[in-house]
């Protein structure tokens, strides 16, 4: 009888840990939703801010982040999925690979400043490309390396072996085995990871703040060597950098929401993405 | 013939880049070292490197004796982080052994993806979050003038190392060989015994691992800490007391120091410290979590 009690408390205080995390996660978000969704408007969405800040909307914020995105998914993708294609299909087991491997995994565990530290040593002064979307992409970019290589080879573990002997029984080379047989299959595996990779690099602000990212620039960037604003680096300006900070909470508010309904926005396409590309597959 | 050398020459030449592209994994980490320690050596020519790592004021821009002492930085770090785990590890253990002990699997499956969003907020957002929700609260309920302190920082650390924390350890439980609960349940044992005494156990080096792992992140993280623990550079009193941790001050100072001042570099070498802190705690949770693999295979 006792051990039934004890199992029962122990079980009731796993539950207890279980409904605290759950319980802040979603405090989280409502929080957030109640209080930005009065922030967001047709206005806000489309409009450069105004009034040092205290006024109008976010847009320059959202071009800037969805650029340096895009910079940083033309810089991280290709090479992460080929380093994942070398890991999985090509290396054997040596101490080479054995040492890329460590590597990798040291990299996801840089911390995000110390990429911003180097992207400030290579891209902006050693490379001259200056504070800019180009040097802020390429920092987030090498911040992202570790995670597409990992994800895209995931996707690649999970393909049989007996598709790439099949090819290769019917004399294809390795390459040929692997481009037909293999990435096809793996295509829709590896995006998915790689897009993942993509929102959790939206959301850095560390890396990007003294690479390219303003404090207040209310236009466009007209190219890659211009400075530009970003989400999150405006989140964290209007919530503490901002000289009237109470005045403009509803519009952090609204950039918080903003910023986390991008990331989850990209995370659903990933499902809808899989979901199709799996269909396809089957007819 | 001609066509079959051909055919070899692409071979090989596709084999070397996709290999060009792996190795560069190396490469980037040994020039991320290398590039700090670079920019860090001209600041030691100024500072002598005892009284960097040992000195607890930091004043870089003072009129009268310019000091650079990093110790106040390096213990704040290590105080959140701390206070981080005692609040992280055990409800991120609790969380784990439920979900991979108690609950039934539809009740996991709608869990697991909840968790999964928290990891994806930004830290930035939590870092909000922090300054709006959790500092009223800490002042109300500690009494002080303020709530951001190093208990807030150590609450929104805790909060981001629990997804790393629940999903390492929940596979290294889930990985402990069936037979283990099949033979202790079958001698008696109620399943929180089982999970106690004959899982938790057998789980722990993969559990000790993913305490590590949240505990880099922690040390290495910015956003928050920068934004939430008030960013006083004097030596930490308490918990209670506004701290400035590594990562923070390199965030504060870098965007106005001038260019190639020793003050510019000594930033670069907070930078390389950092790196090296997270590097050891990455490799001591790899080499434990492999030898952990090693022995379930």
């Amino acid at each position: 009888m006792k051990k039934r009690i004890i199992e029962f408390l122990g079980f009731f205080c796993l539950r207890v840990c279980v409904y605290l995390v759950l319980a802040v996660i979603l405090f989280f978000l409502y929080d957030i939703g109640s209080k930005g969704g009065g922030a967001i408007s047709w206005e806000f969405l489309s409009q450069a801010p105004r009034k040092g800040m205290t006024e109008g909307g976010i847009f320059p914020a959202i071009m800037g982040t969805f650029l340096v995105t895009v910079v940083t998914a033309i810089f991280a993708v290709p090479m992460g999925m080929f380093a994942a294609i070398y890991l999985n299909e090509y290396a054997k087991q040596t101490s080479l690979t054995r040492l890329i491997r460590l590597a990798i995994r040291n990299l996801s565990g840089v911390p995000s400043i110390v990429y911003g530290l180097f992207g400030v040593i290579l891209f902006v002064n050693i490379l001259k490309f200056g504070t800019s979307i180009l040097s802020a992409g390429l920092t987030l970019g090498l911040l992202t390396l570790p995670w597409t290589i990992t994800a895209s080879e995931e996707a690649l573990k999970t393909i049989p072996n007996s598709f790439r002997e099949g090819a290769l029984a019917l004399g294809a080379t390795k390459w040929q085995a692997i481009r037909t047989n293999v990435l096809p299959y793996a295509l829709p595996g590896m995006l998915t990871g790689v897009v993942l990779g993509l929102a959790r690099a939206a959301g850095e602000t560390a890396p990007i703040m003294f690479t390219g990212a303003a404090f207040y620039l209310p236009m466009l960037p007209k190219s890659l060597g211009d400075q530009f604003m970003a989400l999150p680096y405006h989140l964290y300006v209007m919530a503490t950098q901002h000289h009237a900070i109470s005045q403009v909470r509803p519009l952090a508010y609204g950039t918080a929401l903003v910023l986390i309904l991008l990331i989850l926005l990209m995370n659903m396409a990933v499902f809808i993405l899989r979901f199709r590309l799996r269909r396809v597959k089957k007819e | 013939m001609k066509k079959r050398n051909f055919l070899k020459l692409k071979e090989s030449a596709i084999r070397t880049f996709f290999f060009t592209n792996g190795v560069l994994a190396i490469f980037i980490l040994i020039g991320i070292f290398f590039f700090l320690l670079y920019t860090s050596i001209p600041a030691f020519k100024e500072i002598d490197i005892i009284e960097f790592l040992t000195g607890k004021n930091w004043d870089p821009t003072s009129p009268v004796k310019e000091e650079y002492g990093i110790l106040s930085m390096i213990v704040s770090t290590f105080m959140v982080t701390l206070g981080a785990l005692v609040i992280a590890v055990p409800l991120g253990i609790g969380v784990a052994s439920y979900l991979s002990d108690v609950a039934h699997w539809k009740v996991r499956e709608t869990i697991k993806p909840i968790i999964e969003i928290l990891a994806g907020i930004p830290s930035v957002v939590i870092g909000f979050l922090g300054i709006v929700l959790f500092g009223p609260a800490i002042a109300k309920i500690f009494g002080v003038s303020h709530g951001l302190n190093a208990v807030n920082g150590s609450i929104l650390l805790a909060i981001m190392s629990l997804p790393t924390i629940i999903s390492i350890s929940e596979d290294s439980l889930n990985a402990v060989p069936r037979a283990y609960s099949e033979a202790s349940l079958a001698l008696g044992a109620s399943r929180w015994q089982n999970l106690i005494r004959v899982k938790i156990p057998a789980a722990l080096s993969g559990i000790i691992a993913a305490v590590m792992l949240g505990m880099g992140r922690a040390i290495g993280e910015t956003m928050t800490v920068l934004m939430a623990t008030g960013n006083a550079p004097a030596f930490p009193k308490g918990f209670l007391s506004s701290i400035r941790t590594m990562t923070a001050n390199i965030a504060i100072e870098l965007g106005e120091v001038p260019y190639y001042t020793t003050h510019y570099y000594a930033l670069f070498a907070i930078g390389l410290v950092l790196f090296i802190i997270t590097f050891l705690v990455n490799l001591i949770s790899d080499i434990i979590l492999h030898k952990f693999q090693e022995r379930e295979l």
